[in-house]
């Protein structure tokens, strides 16, 4: 299970929807091993396309020093997908790396209500996980 | 002195779960190729035949070097390479 507090939740939709429709990606970083999110990073979505996203290597490289620098690890690795379901596409499978990582994604393809879900991805394999959000 | 390497969780099974290794060269490539010789299966996890694979990020000291030389970028003792796993991917 995914616990996320209200305001962290409420930052990941509000960039899904600001860079609707290109796909908006970030990390919620927190104290290694906690299994805590704790901070919020945007980060730039080099590809700037509705279809693909990358973490701006650069952005990356100096987030990940950050993060072990501050005994922290990415609890959350967020993404958008602007036109189809929150679920994660053979794509994001193949890239996914961090098996202690939980996978967000958020659909913008309702203007209304964002579809908010949450994944382990471990060895190419999928498990969706309950989310609860915290006040 | 030598070239310190950093090494990513998800590729330390092949460094005896070591996060920093060091390794000789004078390119990016030749020093792949040596670290190979003592941690067998890391070059397939960093090179295919279209050089850097795509789900690595490979950094001499702050700088990718996919925007240096890939491969063919010169290193010397005293750097540091990092390599850290791309975050990509997307609804196709």
């Amino acid at each position: 299970m995914l616990t996320i507090p209200r305001d962290l939740y409420d930052k990941i939709v509000a960039h899904a929807r600001k860079d609707h429709p290109d796909e908006a990606c970030g990390v919620l970083a927190g104290p290694a091993g906690s299994d805590r999110p704790e901070r919020f990073i945007a980060m730039t979505n080099a590809e700037r396309s509705p279809t693909f996203y990358r973490f701006d290597s650069a952005e990356q490289f100096l987030l990940w020093r950050e993060m072990d620098d501050n005994d922290e690890e990415p609890v959350v690795i967020y993404h958008s997908h602007t036109a189809t379901e929150a679920y994660p596409s053979r794509t994001d499978i193949s890239y996914a790396s961090e098996p202690q990582a939980h996978y967000v994604l958020v659909s913008t393809r309702d203007e209304q209500a964002a579809e908010f879900r949450s994944y382990r991805i471990v060895d190419g394999v999928v498990t969706e996980e309950p989310v609860s959000v915290v006040e | 002195m030598a070239i310190e390497v950093r090494i990513p969780t998800i590729l330390r099974t092949y460094t005896d779960g070591a996060k920093q290794v060091e390794g000789t060269g004078s390119t990016l490539g030749e020093l792949i190729t040596d670290l190979e010789r003592r941690h067998g299966g890391l070059r397939e996890r960093l090179v295919d035949d279209g050089g850097l694979r795509r789900f690595v990020n490979v950094y001499l000291n702050d700088e990718d070097v996919r925007f240096l030389a890939g491969l063919q970028t010169p290193v010397k003792d005293g750097d540091t390479v990092t390599v850290l796993p791309a975050v990509a991917g997307g609804a196709s």
